[in-house]
């Protein structure tokens, strides 16, 4: 175990591997690859949010001079309902079919259609008016309270609710429920003095990356056809799209551009799939870029949700039972992350007694996709919303509150296993020490704080260390590098590896050039692929003290390994990396070292969040005066992008809590496709955000490390709300909390 | 993005003949912050664009005696800059200060703000407050309109084919007079006005109104003149009584809509708070002149 | 319409470029002089990817028709580093890990250039002021600001050493 080890380049704040190319220019991004003979592709998505699709007649698009190719949903490969994994979770491959390209009915506006691929971007956007489609109309359903009701128009007439004891007689827009429980909540809830119940309501919301999603592809009929994208997993983007295609794993090289934010909205395909279609039928390269309105419309958001929670206390402040339902909308196609909403929701917390059921609810809205820690902030906000009332009508402080509940080592969760060791408990002493919860609050400022979990995953993760001649190493993965992965992963080889980091240089390699690396996502990278790093050093390691053993006469054994030396402990002789690797060829072949490995015991990592807002009454603005994140890390490899982890999460909670949403018009058409009036915070809505990283290592990890990607965006919708509801003396139950929102409930209240 | 036929004119008459003799429809490039944008994706009709921002005098602004001569196609952030201006109409330029990001600062101008005619725009209420005046220029020569009679419906304004807006006139306000521009948006910058209000008053040696001019933004088709918001401050030392009657009359002369930026009620509500705000600014500074 | 012929400076040299009219900046640079360091992240002036200076100011190159830069000068991210030499403030970002994905860093150093250039010393809410037409979806800005104040005060102390 790591407790005790010390580190001579884990914990540095070094410099990223890749930041020369980052901060002049030259990193090459999705939208930044052109191949000679490249011709672009658009797409033609639906204007109605629910319609049959009785014909499409592209023959007038196909006549235009400029048009190369014309593709629709008949250029699939044939694909039948079936499961397969893909980034955070698992996806129906007939489903990803009809959703890159519309089969017999849109369900969304935006919906893809029909594809060009003309000799410049604006003949193929011109192109496009050429296609003629039929609809037949349909109405929509736009909200997963609607959708669930019983006369609610069908978005699929072959999908049949499961997880109910019989399996229905009639369709619906119920895809699944799900139902957790422990103990007898029943009976918490006789044990209880006092209980809150509470209706909740988040909107749609999107991951807001600021790169849009972008390809260039090449379609070869004899050998290789080769995909360029930008993806979070390039690996999970090969294995759907080949299935699309019908190609063979082999036959589809996919190169990870860099990335340009992904936030889980980049673990799944929307443009690769046509692409390559559209580069198949023209015998020229591809290119296409989604709009900026196209990635809000028809990318995949995170689900709007109807939730109510129900939380029973003693006077002490002990928690007796906790009850939740869930209601998530998929949107178009089934799969919302209303599952770990449901594992997640009251696992901060030590109770006996708790029940959740779930609904994952298909609605008129593109399908959603994972969205940093998905499903987790909507039903942790629930809770944390009814334990920060509970702790104020008991006069518990909200911490005091929490630290008495507070999940521990030894806990047993809701959805199974039991915690090993966390550290829950560690973040909320940090926050009731820190100097912010300390501080006193002036006028018309309220204060919130909230908790936040998620699981974190491993996963398959393969890596090859390839020693040069000079001793210099270069790594070789296969996780894209969504936020600087790539700075923790030379500091782990450098550590195990004894190398300095300037002899380190690290790649994300293509789909050819390495096995199969899960996507990166779930907080997984740094943990999984570390280890991966961590066993390919040793494996490199290993071999090359077998080499100088070699020389010496003596056994790999009696060989130590100190700072990149080679050191015979029967005799005084040392030997360098770089003097082993350059007399490899005598000894045996070049050296490289392996891990390819299927990474078990993600630790979960908690947080606990302190929001201090000030809320202008008479306009209902909101500004957040000063704000503390405070995590677990296990080990924080690179401390700077750990922080930085943090402060992102939690800025994309106070947006999500004031002020994000998508808004439809009544024929479930989005009306703010943009970042106008997507509104994301900007610098000057903010404040610094202050960081505590708390080091409970995860003993699966040979350096203690736990994911820290997610959690952070878990505790922001709660803290704000609440410091908001102290502020203004209103409690606010819907999500964003704008000021239109906050002026209503200050003048109800009044009234 | 739409066929176009770019052209950039150095005279004003050489913009007006070609405007004028356009046989495709034409439009006026200042800022392009909002032209550019309303031109992608409609590629069916060219268009002729005439970039004016090649005409010296658009670019420029003048102060003397009588006031502003403010060329309509000056970037926001040149005027900003401008102290001398900022010194005599701090409403205006704060206006002009609040459209967009600094990069939209960069190129985006107030005339080219009052003739894109967007119910939201920040300067027409700044610009009504101080009375400015547009200076027309067209195929008949010169004419004149106030401001608040330039806009006349959602992106709907008074221009004829062939007409140009040449010049901005402000007149020099009277003696203990200023003027202040509030608007609301839900972050502190990017967002369009949900509601704003510009204001304008003049105090005596003692501190009374005897001249004020409200307008008010983003709550009406089109930015609106308010008397009843101005007369319930003249005659009065601008005291809190006064400032709420004002906030009521701009509450109550307000037609705003529900949409993606606000309802009916808060519109309604917000354009008061800020109506008795902007008042109380612009008469605080009267009083420091 | 035919291609209009246009001429300008960017990064200190001359190029000339044939574009279509309805072509803005961004398009150009990115496809016609393969400067691809200047992104594309709406094409509607709200995200700041693709700053760059127009005659000295900043602008969003995306709401900058092609045709209108003639015997214009433009600075791109390209042209920030002195070759190999990162300027100081590149090297601020980098030292304060003041980006994530990286998308937004350069129209952010661009912008950041800029805003320095105007203001030397600027505070903390000035520059968040300044760059509010950056966004950035991954930092939550701290470590932009770190390195933005940072830069600020190491480009001062340069400029004093110079003037010594």
């Amino acid at each position: 175990m790591s407790e005790a080890r010390q580190f001579k380049y884990v914990g540095q704040r070094s410099i990223r591997p890749d930041g020369f190319d980052k901060v002049t220019g030259r990193a090459n991004f999705g939208a930044d690859l052109s191949l000679p003979g490249m011709i672009w592709g658009k797409i033609l998505r639906s204007p109605h949010a629910h319609a049959w699709i009785k014909s499409i007649d592209t023959s007038r698009a196909e006549a235009h001079p400029g048009v190369m190719s014309v593709a629709t949903f008949d250029d699939m490969a044939a694909v039948s309902s079936e499961s397969i994994s893909a980034g955070e979770g698992a996806t129906d491959l007939r489903d990803l079919a009809r959703n890159c390209l519309a089969q017999d009915k849109v369900l969304y506006h935006g919906h893809a259609v029909a594809a060009v691929a003309a000799r410049t971007e604006r003949i193929a956007e011109e192109a496009l008016d050429l296609i003629d489609v039929q609809y037949e109309v349909l109405a929509p359903v736009m909200d997963v309270r609607d959708a669930m009701e019983a006369g609610a128009p069908v978005l699929h007439d072959d999908m049949f609710t499961e997880g109910l004891p019989e399996t229905p007689e009639k369709p619906s827009n119920i895809a699944t429920r799900a139902e957790l429980k422990k103990g007898d909540v029943e009976q918490g809830f006789a044990e209880a003095d006092l209980i809150i119940e509470r209706d909740f309501y988040t909107p749609t919301v999107h991951q807001g990356y600021i790169e849009p999603h972008a390809c260039t592809v090449r379609y070869d009929p004899d050998g290789q056809s080769m995909v360029w994208c930008c993806t979070q997993g390039h690996f999970d983007v090969r294995a759907s799209t080949s299935r699309l295609l019908g190609i063979e794993l082999s036959k589809l090289k996919v190169i990870a551009s860099e990335i340009g934010g992904g936030f889980g909205g980049k673990t799944t395909i929307y443009l690769e799939p046509v692409a390559l279609i559209l580069s198949k039928k023209s015998g020229r390269p591809v290119k296409m870029v989604m709009d900026r309105d196209e990635v809000f419309r028809a990318s995949g958001p995170g689900s709007a949700t109807r939730n109510h929670v129900k939380i029973g206390a003693k006077k002490d402040g002990t928690i007796t039972a906790m009850q939740a339902k869930l209601c998530y909308e998929a949107g178009a196609f089934k799969g919302s992350p209303m599952m770990p909403g449901c594992m997640s929701i009251f696992t901060p917390y030590d109770v006996e007694n708790a029940y959740v059921e779930g609904y994952d609810v298909v609605v008129n809205k593109p399908k959603v996709a994972a969205y940093r820690a998905p499903g987790a902030p909507q039903a942790e906000f629930a809770a944390e919303t009814v334990v920060n009332e509970l702790a104020a009508e008991l006069g518990i402080d909200p911490i005091d509150m929490r630290l008495k509940n507070a999940a521990k080592e030894g806990t047993q969760t809701l959805y199974g296993p039991k915690l090993k060791p966390v550290g829950l408990v560690e973040c909320l002493e940090a926050a009731k020490n820190s100097d912010h919860y300390k501080s006193a609050l002036k006028e018309n400022q309220g204060r919130g704080v909230a908790s936040g979990f998620w699981f974190n995953i491993g996963g398959p993760s393969s890596v090859i260390i390839n020693m040069h001649p000079d001793g210099t190493a270069t790594v070789v993965e296969g996780s894209p590098d969504i936020g600087g992965s790539r700075a923790s992963m030379a500091l782990m080889a450098a550590e195990e590896l004894g190398l300095s980091l300037e002899k380190i240089n690290l790649i994300v390699a293509d789909t050819e050039s390495l096995a199969y690396s899960a996507t990166t996502g779930g907080s997984r990278t740094t943990f999984a692929t570390g280890m991966a790093v961590i066993e390919a050093a040793q494996d490199a390691v290993q071999q090359m003290k077998e080499r100088a053993a070699s020389v010496w006469n003596v056994t790999a054994e009696q060989v130590d390994w100190v700072d990149g030396v080679a050191i015979n402990t029967t005799g005084d002789e040392k030997l360098t990396a770089a003097e082993i690797c350059q007399g490899a060829d005598r000894t045996g072949g070049q050296i490289s070292g392996r891990g390819n490995i299927n990474a078990r015991g993600a630790g979960p990592s908690f947080a606990v969040h302190i929001a201090d807002v000030e809320v202008d009454k008479e306009t209902g603005y909101t500004h957040v005066v000063r704000y503390t994140a405070i995590q677990d890390a296990g080990k924080a490899i690179h401390p700077s992008y750990v922080e930085g982890q943090f402060q992102g999460g939690a800025v994309q909670g106070i947006g999500w809590a004031l002020n994000e949403e998508y808004i439809y018009n009544k024929d479930g058409v989005m009306e703010n496709p943009g970042f106008l009036d997507y509104r994301i915070p900007l610098a000057s809505d903010l404040p610094m955000i202050d960081t505590i990283i708390v080091e409970v290592p995860n003993a699966f990890h040979p350096f203690g490390v736990r994911g820290v990607g997610e959690t952070g965006i878990v505790p922001p919708l709660a803290a704000v709300t609440t410091a908001v509801g102290q502020a203004i003396g209103v409690a606010m139950y819907e999500l964003p909390c704008s000021p239109p929102k906050i002026i209503k409930a200050i003048k109800d209240a009044a009234a | 993005m739409v066929s176009i036929d770019y052209q950039a004119p150095h005279t004003i008459q050489e913009a007006v003949s070609l405007l004028a003799n356009a046989d495709m429809p034409a439009r006026i490039l200042a800022g392009g912050t909002d032209l550019i944008i309303q031109l992608r994706g409609q590629f069916k009709v060219p268009h002729l664009i005439v970039d004016i921002k090649r005409i010296d005098e658009m670019m420029q602004a003048s102060l003397d005696d009588e006031g502003l001569k403010l060329g309509p196609s000056m970037s926001c952030a040149a005027l900003s800059e401008r102290e001398d201006i900022k010194a005599v109409y701090p409403g205006l330029v704060e206006a002009a200060y609040l459209i967009g990001s600094t990069q939209i600062q960069g190129r985006a101008s107030v005339g080219g703000n009052l003739c894109n005619s967007s119910p939201a725009a920040d300067t027409t209420p700044a610009l009504i407050a101080v009375g400015a005046r547009c200076v027309i220029e067209g195929p008949n020569g010169e004419r004149e309109v106030a401001v608040e009679d330039f806009v006349t419906g959602v992106g709907e304004n008074c221009l004829e084919k062939g007409e140009l807006l040449k010049q901005l006139r402000v007149p020099a306000p009277l003696p203990g007079s200023a003027d202040a521009y509030l608007r609301f948006i839900p972050r502190t910058e990017m967002d369009i006005a949900v509601a704003g209000a510009g204001v304008s008053v003049t105090l005596d040696k003692d501190g009374n109104c005897t001249a004020a001019r409200v307008a008010i933004g983003a709550v009406a088709p089109v930015a609106l003149l308010v008397p009843e918001a101005a007369d319930a401050l003249i005659g009065t030392r601008i005291d809190d009584e006064a400032l709420q009657r004002a906030a009521d009359a701009a509450s109550a002369a307000a037609n705003p809509i529900t949409d993606r930026r606000g309802t009916v009620e808060y519109r309604r509500h917000v354009v008061g708070v800020l109506t008795k705000r902007a008042a109380k600014i612009a008469a605080q500074r009267a009083k420091e002149k | 319409m035919p291609k209009a012929h246009v001429t300008t400076i960017v990064n200190g040299y001359e190029v000339e470029f044939l574009c279509e009219p309805h072509e803005t900046l961004l398009d150009v640079l990115r496809n016609s002089l393969n400067l691809t360091g200047t992104k594309e992240g709406c094409s509607t002036g709200d995200c700041g990817a693709c700053s760059v200076t127009l005659d000295g100011r900043l602008v969003c190159s995306c709401l900058v028709l092609a045709p209108e830069v003639e015997g214009r000068d433009i600075g791109t991210i390209e042209g920030i580093a002195d070759k190999e030499h990162l300027h100081v403030i590149q090297q601020k970002f980098l030292e304060h890990a003041a980006l994530q994905c990286g998308i937004c860093t350069p129209g952010l150093i661009v912008s950041t250039k800029a805003l320095l250039e105007e203001n030397p010393d600027p505070t903390e809410e000035q520059a968040r002021y300044y760059l509010a037409g950056n966004l950035c979806r991954c930092t939550g800005y701290d470590k932009i600001i770190r390195a933005v104040l940072d830069a600020a005060e190491t480009m001062r102390a340069e400029t004093l050493k110079e003037g010594a």
